[in-house]
């Protein structure tokens, strides 16, 4: 396998102008909140970089994370990403199978080993020896664990690489984990969503081979220029919210007017993304724009948050039958303690003893 | 690890809180009513039924009998109640807990009123407490059941204002302290002072009703 040419080149080779690249290196500053000069270093260390190998793992998932990637519509800087790495092992990509694909990975591994990217999606099974999902008959801890050996870095795309998401959810059957509860010696970036925005994939990416590091990251080892904010401080519906102005039901007055939906359930003041600012579909809107809230995809546990629909304010459990439950056992115990008092009042009304005249005389 | 600590105020925390609350209040309610009164072998002169009932609604407000008590305290308390009682069960957020745990809602008041409500409250907790400390009689008076009562009534009220203007924190993490205060309320109410939720209303009752037999004026 040869080196990889420089990604100036191959865009040139594919007919990309000088012009679009800088555009979109303007559009990967802006986006990523770097100062206004950036773009041209940006393009500069672009240009010269060597396109590096991407192996792309895809465990427990749906492949919504790389519909989510493909499926943006063309042209667009998403489909550049693919110029600018080389991917050399996705298998719902790759025209290669069976074992020439397998080969490929290795391949890759071998060859660039120590400094290929290792973008996983989707969680790893644990429970029963990892026996509920196998690629090419070896387990997803197996391939995992073998592939961030040699990789430079791991980019967990989507909720279940990065927090276990959907199969980790109770009563999770096959032991669902993140990349992040396997690997400890690695630098890990964790792009959550379901599925994430591509423009952010797109975005740490370019980071990476532009300044050879990771972006900033949160607690939870997501780019802070991305989910520093949550999709409630960035909504267009927050003045709403602000005047107390609520939808009740997705086709009131007020949903119709734009009003703001905590009450039908968003999880948009609780969930760090960029959905309000990024925007999906090439800028055309996010789920509030469209008069769903926010299902809060992006942040651990999102599954067991209780409905989608209560709102933030609902018991996540049943509270009512506890209530129910708790007003019987107080009352009970009142009725035992109010037994036992009479049964001392009425004790003590019997032993008493009457004063005589003779306990007078004996004073 | 906020998420998680979020889902569990939300959800196990609250079960427990629920429970104890509702345990310690109905069984310390129901005792005190079972204690019952002996009952007066003397000839009523008036009803106890209507001196309790009248008794339980006019001690509500604030009148000029009341002044002996001071007029600072008796103001000062009455607009914390007053102001409690608003965030508690007229801002949005507070109706759809109620909803999803009682199956009842009602309208909500705006948020300008709301906010007020919060502000005025929680000015009059501290002017209390500053009171407390610097009147010699009130802080002879006070236990430690008094500050406790104090705290855990403050939490509540000042979080939630903090989460309402989103100061300090982040919303999620407000919204857990919050919450998280509110369960600490729960959990402790019914063993302390703070019993007087309910307990309140017994006592006026039978203070009301005693008189109400006696035929006093109320």
């Amino acid at each position: 396998m040869k080196e990889h040419e420089t990604l100036e080149q191959r865009l040139h080779e594919q007919g990309v102008s000088r012009r679009s690249f800088l555009k979109f290196c303007a559009a990967m500053a802006t986006m990523m909140a770097l100062p206004p000069g950036s773009a041209t270093a940006i393009a500069a260390a672009l240009a010269k970089v060597k396109r590096p190998s991407v192996i792309w793992l895809s465990f427990q998932e749906c492949t919504g994370c790389t519909e989510s990637l493909t499926r943006s519509h063309s042209p667009t800087l998403e489909s550049m990403i693919f110029d600018m790495v080389s991917l050399d092992y996705h298998h719902t990509l790759q025209a290669a199978s069976g074992f020439a694909a397998e080969q490929a990975r290795e391949d890759a591994m071998k060859e660039f080993n120590g400094k290929y990217l290792l973008l996983v999606d989707g969680s790893i099974p644990l429970k029963d020896g990892g026996v509920y999902s196998t690629i090419a008959g070896r387990t997803n801890l197996d391939l995992l664990e073998e592939a961030a050996k040699g990789a430079a870095a791991i980019v967990a795309v989507g909720s279940c690489a990065a927090f276990g998401g959907i199969p980790n959810a109770n009563p999770n059957p096959t032991g669902a984990v993140a990349v992040s509860d396997i690997i400890k010696d690695k630098p890990i970036i964790n792009i959550s969503g379901c599925p994430p925005i591509p423009a952010v994939i797109t975005g740490v990416l370019a980071h990476y081979l532009t300044f050879g590091a990771l972006p900033a990251l949160d607690n939870l080892g997501r780019p802070k220029a991305f989910y520093g904010e949550t999709i409630h401080d960035r909504c267009y519906r927050r003045p709403m919210y602000e005047q107390g102005k609520f939808a009740k039901t997705f086709d009131d007055e007020g949903a119709r007017n734009g009003w703001c939906l905590y009450e039908l359930g968003c999880k948009g003041p609780t969930t760090h993304n960029a959905c309000a600012t990024t925007k999906w579909n090439g800028g055309t809107g996010f789920p509030i724009e469209a008069g769903h809230g926010c299902i809060g995809c992006s942040e651990p546990k999102f599954w067991d948050a209780g409905s989608f629909y209560a709102p933030l304010p609902a018991p996540a459990a049943d509270v009512t039958t506890v209530a129910k439950a708790a007003v019987i056992a107080g009352a009970v115990a009142a009725v035992v303690a109010g037994a036992i008092d009479r049964g001392k009042k009425t004790k003590a009304q019997q032993s008493r003893e009457k004063l005589t005249v003779d306990d007078l005389k004996g004073e | 690890m906020e998420q998680e600590l979020l889902l569990w105020v939300r959800g196990t925390g609250l079960q427990i809180a629920a429970a104890v609350f509702v345990i310690g209040m109905v069984y310390r309610m129901l005792h005190i009513l079972m204690l019952g009164r002996k009952k007066s072998l003397a000839a009523p002169r008036g009803s106890e039924w209507s001196g309790g009932l009248r008794t339980m609604w006019k001690r509500s407000f604030v009148t000029t009998k009341l002044s002996a008590r001071g007029n600072f305290t008796v103001v000062a308390g009455f607009i914390f109640h007053i102001g409690f009682f608003i965030t508690l069960f007229f801002l949005t957020q507070h109706i759809d807990l109620f909803r999803a745990v009682l199956g009842l809602h009602w309208p909500a008041m705006p948020r300008g009123v709301i906010d007020m409500a919060a502000v005025l409250s929680i000015a009059a907790m501290v002017a209390l407490l500053v009171h407390r400390f610097i009147d010699p009689v009130k802080r002879l008076l006070s236990d430690y059941q008094d500050y406790l009562s104090w705290i855990l009534s403050f939490l509540p009220l000042l979080t939630g204002f903090m989460l309402l203007r989103e100061i300090g924190f982040e919303y999620i993490t407000l919204l857990t302290m919050h919450i998280a205060s509110v369960e600490l309320l729960l959990v402790i109410a019914p063993f302390t002072k703070l019993a007087h939720m309910f307990s309140t209303f017994i006592a006026r009752w039978y203070n009301g009703a005693v008189n109400g037999f006696k035929g006093i004026e109320i």
